[in-house]
């Protein structure tokens, strides 16, 4: 039972009160019809599954309805950070672990 | 009843009130104050069970958590029984009924012990990973035998009456463990002002305190605990928790507690009451002050009742005022366990020996031993103790610097109980429920919390600190610590003045020799409860078993209920041994929740019975319960299913339904449809791309039907959505589906598109929908308004604004039946207002309320899919047949589109949405049937898909189906074959779906 | 006034009959009148349903034009602060979300309200009538905190959770918004589907302290 911080409530909650919604930074590209069907499945379907530093959009399902994203380690269940959709984390898995 | 081991005067019960138990089938009486183990004890109970494989008799061996054996079926009635429970931890009451958990037909006299005589050879270790491996039939008929004899207690058969609940708790502090440090701690943090919660498994807070003689500030240790008591009952933001075993240590803090509010004192609750609550907090802080647990030490027929851990038989001397036999071997490797002797020898019973492992002890409590005059045998171990039913002797043989060979002659003494130490393991479970791996500690030969990622602090024996004025010292530290981290002032606490302890080295010794090879040794006891040896280890280390985690896996130990409280550390020493390893580096198993069995029921909490799940009712509900509706779970709406009149049959109600609404009118609650209101001036663009036809050119007033595609391009919803302004839409969705699709157009509008102006609102509950579908609606709807309803001012997927009896009201003209149809939606604090009024003039169109049923089947004979039922998350809008939903050419690549023109996508022969008219018109393909293009092909038959949707139409007097076809589309006119499980087989004609009405006359009217 | 303003960007219409037609509320089949004539008077938690109440869903990322717009029309201005909410004699409003507030009126001054926005207020904006899908239950007394202990995760610890403080959370198996009224006084906003749920939930975990209702 994770507690979150939701930067839009700006307070703890528990872990009942969201949903997970998979990995950050999956943006839909912008012109999908010019995709092969290489980067389309790239798109869809392949995500990062590491071992520490982990980026996650969640939502705050009971309460403000904002999703946003978690920086989370997935080794301690730590979570560094969390931030609004649009922002760039500021706590990154260096480039050797996440290989 | 006499109480022949209770002392005449001393401990923590009231022998003023005497209490009358039950246990197995005989009654004892005990005191207020008493465990179920101690009662058992002062009555001479030496046989509390049977051992889980062997079946050897077993009696209590521990005071605490840690009680392997004792482990009890409690219950006065069918209704109130409960596993598992262990009679050191159950407080006695009056009418108290428990029972032995293993043990068949009677532990005193069980058949299984003669097995359990041959059976050491018939289940070595290692018996399940073998049988598993053998044939499955083989483990069957094993099972059988094993679940019989072990009997791991039994749930109860009838509803238990009892409420158990749940309740979210809060602190900067939680304390777990109220002995010295952890009232140390409250004390610390509770006077800083800190919302402190301390839990205590036991019955009364003061942990080691109350078992021991220990004097603070020269007064009875007790004293200064009923003070910190009282004191912290004073303060609002304190939470005190007795009876309340925190069982898990979970992420970020989170802990539960399993509070036993009334089960300790009664059988039931009494009226009202909560029998057991379990605690779910989040804390700032966590200070573990759980203590430690005596290790016995392992030797020859160590489970012979009146084996016991030495403070154990401390405790039910000095907090019982039992003393559980009459002549007591001490056997230890340490000093501190010489307590046992000197509290057994002052409750005026013989101590036979103190038999200890070193040549040369030294300190407080030896001396103290000297002085009473207690024979002390240096350098010697109990090898083996004798008995069967109850220990009658021991075998006591000097042992080598080592202590791993025996060195000199056999000793045979006359004794009825051994009582036994190796040392002291903190209890470190729950510091490792979180994944932290724990550290050995040399100096207390005992493990050690790790380092963590919780904001955990821990102070007292859990850090191997075992003097109380090192307990009390680290409770404040860890207090003040928390404090400090919460930006807290500490106040003031004086420590009262523990007695000066001189504590001699302490010897490493687990396992004791015996004259024999262990294998060949009697048994040797490491983990009672499962039943594992010392020689069972040993073979699992010969057989190749290097990890320690495969050891546990191997033999059993510390599995279950038991987590290895007792028996963990020795297995690992015994097994390091033979690995030829130290102890931290063979390294430990890792504990996991819960420290001890929880019920189902505080797990369950009020979640069950009519509480188990939400029902969500419309505004109309009470007027279908009085309508005699049959109800349909749709989510958790409760929809009515279809309406039975006297003694119809479902099938009969059905048809009645379905003539009544085709021949004149019916009404549906559609009340649970999805509904959202969507605004901004990007709203038409956001539902271009959200839906898979085109509105951009949607009128005001207009209604248009729409599918929702994920982007892999399978539909995952549909609805109608009207533009009730230029800027402003009406979306409607499945029942099922609402809350998906509004969280699916937020997640778009928050994450990819935050630039499109347009805010979503869901409206489901604000509006009551019922729909009045047939050739009589409009007459009908004509006598509750003075709005122009006709086909001229209001054309089919028109919506117009109107009063509908005295209500305004948004009536919509769509149709999922075929027929002329209008969805009126009222302010849901006014549909049964309108519902009522419908009836009132509709008993001249003999208006007939219908259920989904009822509408699964009109819709069904007009080939209209049910996104869910006729969609499974593979098929796209071409595999249905709905290329006319799909435009192409709109600009933006709405979602789906990228996803349908995959190659597997666009590929021939997929399985594609048809109806399917069976040869015999009688004959209605079950749901879910598989087709065959050849039923004489061999089996297994390729198949060509299932059937989604089929019903027996009363209008159309034949069965209706639609279902997946390969390649369907392109074999109108084609049969296909539908073998069923009972050796019919259905033949089916490919068609097209709409059965009924093919030109769309009867709805445009 | 117009019962119907159809117009080029949003449609604002009339929902409530004339007063001769008494709306049912979602609790309207528990008889909570009679209830709280015959039930016990004296108890730790008290309950009452707050009904037909006009309750309006505001969605807005607000300008500082809009911002005083919305002050003059709610005679409040939004509270912006996260989890925060303004109570008058006229109107409550509720922090729900960044760009969403709740909006508490008299049940026949909804069509109202949603008027005189439509009519005064510029830019991206919506105003959508809930009052119908919504109801509010009022719960309160000595053992109020306890049983909503029962019922939901978040901390109401009175450093935590003050007076006027609101969050939209998880109850039971539902969700709810409460907010915090008075020391021993909460609101609870439910939804109309749930109430029934919610009611039996309350009921039950209000048992152990004696549940008054209030008519």
């Amino acid at each position: 039972m994770f507690h979150i911080y939701c930067p839009h409530c700006c307070e703890y909650r528990e872990e009942e009160e969201f949903h997970a919604a998979g990995q950050s930074h999956i943006a839909r590209p912008l012109d999908p019809d010019a995709c092969t069907d290489k980067e389309w499945g790239e798109f869809m379907y392949f995500r990062a599954n590491p071992r520490g530093i982990h980026h996650e959009l969640w939502v705050h399902a009971a309460g403000c309805r904002k999703y946003f994203n978690v920086t989370r380690d997935t080794q301690t269940y730590e979570i560094n950070e969390v931030y609004k959709v649009g922002e760039q984390p500021t706590v990154v898995a260096n480039a050797i672990q996440s290989k | 009843m006499t109480q022949k081991n209770r002392l005449q005067d001393g401990g923590r019960i009231d022998r003023s009130k005497a209490l009358t138990f039950t246990y197995n089938g005989k009654k004892y009486t005990g005191f207020e104050g008493d465990t179920l183990a101690s009662a058992l004890l002062a009555n001479g109970v030496d046989i509390i069970g049977r051992s889980f494989k062997y079946s050897r008799p077993r009696g209590i061996v521990a005071a605490g958590a840690e009680e392997p054996n004792a482990i009890m079926q409690v219950g006065a009635t069918e209704a109130t029984q409960i596993p598992n429970v262990r009679a050191t931890q159950q407080s006695l009451y009056g009418g108290l009924v428990a029972g032995s958990t293993n043990g068949w037909p009677s532990v005193d006299n069980d058949m299984m012990g003669l097995v359990g005589k041959v059976g050491g050879k018939m289940m070595p270790p290692g018996f399940y990973y073998k049988t598993f491996m053998y044939p499955k039939s083989m483990w069957e008929t094993y099972e059988s035998f094993i679940r019989k004899a072990a009997g791991l207690g039994r749930a109860p058969k009838e509803n238990d009456p009892d409420i158990y609940d749940k309740m979210n708790q809060h602190c900067d502090v939680i304390i777990v463990g109220a002995g010295p440090a952890g009232l140390a701690a409250a004390l610390t943090a509770a006077r800083a002002g800190a919302r402190v919660i301390i839990a205590d498994e036991q019955n009364e807070f003061g942990g080691s305190l109350l078992s021991s003689t220990e004097l603070l500030d020269g007064k009875p240790a007790a004293e200064w605990v009923a003070d910190v008591v009282k004191e912290l009952s004073t303060y609002d933001d304190v939470l005190m928790l007795p009876n309340s075993q925190v069982n898990g240590y979970h992420d970020h803090n989170f802990l539960t507690i399993q509070q036993h509010c009334t089960d300790q004192f009664a059988d039931r609750a009494p009226n009202g009451q909560v029998a057991q609550r379990y605690h779910r907090v989040r804390a700032k802080w966590v200070v573990l002050a759980t203590g430690a647990h005596e290790r016995p030490l392992v030797y020859g027929n160590n489970d012979v009742p009146g084996c016991m851990v030495a403070n154990a038989v401390s405790t039910y001397i000095n907090r019982y005022g039992v003393v559980p036999g009459k002549n007591l071997v001490l056997m230890t490797s340490n000093n501190n366990a010489y307590r046992t002797a000197l509290d057994w020898h002052d409750a005026g019973r013989n101590v036979v020996a103190i038999v200890d492992s070193r040549k040369n002890p030294q300190g407080t409590f030896v001396d103290a031993a000297r002085e009473r005059g207690i024979s002390i045998m240096v350098g010697s171990g109990v090898i083996e103790a004798h008995g069967s039913k109850r220990v009658t002797g021991v075998s006591i043989a000097p042992l080598n610097d080592a202590g791993d060979a025996v060195v000199g002659p056999i000793i045979k003494m006359a004794a009825d109980t051994v009582a036994s130490s190796g040392g002291w393991s903190p209890v470190i479970h729950l510091s490792c429920h979180t994944g932290s791996r724990p550290v050995w500690n040399d100096d207390i030969l005992g493990f050690v919390p790790g380092t963590t990622y919780q904001k955990q602090l821990t102070a007292g024996a859990i850090n191997g600190s075992f003097t109380t004025e090192q307990a009390l010292a680290e409770g404040v530290s860890a207090a003040a610590d928390a404090l400090t981290h919460l930006g807290m002032t500490k106040k003031d606490v004086v420590l009262p003045k523990a007695e000066t302890i001189e504590e001699g080295k302490a010897m490493a010794l687990f396992h004791i020799p015996h004259t024999k090879p262990t294998s060949k040794a009697p048994k040797q006891f490491v983990d009672y409860q499962n039943d594992v040896t010392a020689s069972g280890i040993e073979l699992a280390c010969r057989e190749g078993f290097e990890s320690i985690e495969h050891v546990k896996r191997y033999t059993a130990m510390g599995f279950g209920t038991d987590q290895g409280k007792l028996g963990n550390i020795n297995g690992m020493a015994i097994a390091a041994k033979m690995l030829n390893q130290t102890i931290p580096q063979t390294g430990t198993t890792i504990f996991r929740p819960n420290y001890t069995p929880v019920t189902f029921g505080a797990i369950a909490g009020r979640d069950c019975g009519a509480l188990f799940d939400p029902e969500r009712y419309t505004a109309m509900h009470a007027w279908h319960v009085e309508r005699g509706a049959k109800f349909e779970d749709v989510g958790q709406w409760k929809r009515p299913w279809y309406y039975p009149q006297g003694n119809e049959t479902m099938q009969q109600a059905l048809d009645r339904e379905c003539l009544a609404t085709r021949k004149s009118v019916g009404i549906l609650d559609a009340s649970t449809l999805g509904k959202i209101d969507i605004q901004g001036k990007d709203a038409r663009e956001f539902l271009g791309r959200v839906y898979t036809n085109a509105w951009a050119k949607l009128p005001v007033g207009k209604c248009r039907y729409g599918l929702m595609c994920g982007e892999d391009g399978m539909v995952f919803d549909d609805g109608v959505t009207s533009c009730l302004a230029e800027n402003h839409f009406l979306m409607t969705t499945t029942s099922g589906g609402a809350a998906r699709v509004l969280s699916w157009l937020e997640i778009y509008h928050q994450t990819e598109w935050p630039e499109l102006e347009v805010f979503f609102t869901s409206v489901t509950d604000h509006w009551s929908t019922m729909t009045i579908s047939g050739p009589n609606s409009r007459k009908l709807l004509e006598k509750l308004t003075d709005y122009d309803v006709s086909k001229e001012n209001m054309a089919f997927m028109d919506w117009k604004p109107m009063t509908v009896a005295g209500v305004p009201a948004r009536v919509f003209r769509i149709s999922f039946t075929g027929e002329l149809s209008f969805e009126i939606n009222v302010q849901a604090n006014y549909g049964m207002h309108v519902w009522k009024a419908l009836f009132e003039h509709g008993e001249e169109f003999n208006l007939t309320p219908y259920g989904t049923e009822t509408m699964h089947i009109l819709r069904a004979e007009k080939g209209f899919i049910i996104a869910g039922q006729d969609t499974d998350g593979s098929v796209h809008p071409f595999d249905l047949g709905m290329s006319w939903a799909v435009s192409m050419q709109k600009p933006f690549s709405f979602i789906g589109k990228r996803g349908m023109q995959r190659e597997d996508c666009v590929r021939e022969n997929r399985k594609q949405l048809v109806g399917l008219k069976t040869i015999d018109p009688k004959a209605v393909l079950p749901e879910g049937a598989q087709g065959v293009l050849d039923p004489k092909a061999p089996i297994p038959m390729p198949m060509v898909g299932h059937v989604t949707s089929s019903y027996w139409s009363a209008n159309l007097n034949r069965s209706v189906a639609m279902g997946f076809v390969k390649g369907g589309l392109d074999k109108m006119g084609e049969r296909v074959f539908y073998p069923l499980a009972d050796g019919r087989v259905i033949e089916a004609e490919i068609c097209s779906p709409v059965f009924l009405d093919p030109k769309g006359e009867r709805q445009n009217v | 006034m117009s019962d119907v303003t159809v117009a080029e960007s949003k449609l604002v219409t009339k929902q409530l009959p004339e007063a001769d037609i008494v709306g049912e509320s979602p609790l309207h089949h528990a008889d909570l009148a009679s209830v709280s004539q015959h039930g016990p008077k004296e108890g730790g938690v008290y309950f009452h349903e707050r009904k037909l109440q006009g309750l309006l869903t505001l969605r807005c990322v607000p300008s500082a034009e809009q911002l005083s717009q919305i002050e003059s029309l709610l005679g409040a201005a939004l509270p912006m602060e996260p989890l925060t909410s303004v109570t008058t004699d006229a109107v409550s409003i509720r922090w729900i979300s960044p760009d969403e507030w709740l909006i508490i009126v008299a049940g026949e001054q909804a069509f109202d309200l949603e008027t005189r926005f439509y009519e005064s207020m510029t830019g991206h904006y919506s105003l959508v009538n809930i009052s119908g899908g919504t109801t509010i239950f009022d719960v309160s007394g000595s053992q109020v905190v306890n049983m909503l202990k029962k019922s939901t995760p978040v901390d109401l610890h009175p450093r935590e959770f003050p007076v006027g403080k609101v969050v939209s959370t998880v109850f039971a198996k539902s969700g709810v918004t409460i907010c915090r009224l008075e020391d021993d006084k909460y609101e609870l906003v439910v939804r109309r589907s749930f109430a029934d749920y919610l009611w039996l939930w309350i009921q039950d975990a209000s048992r152990e302290y004696g549940l008054v209702v209030k008519a």
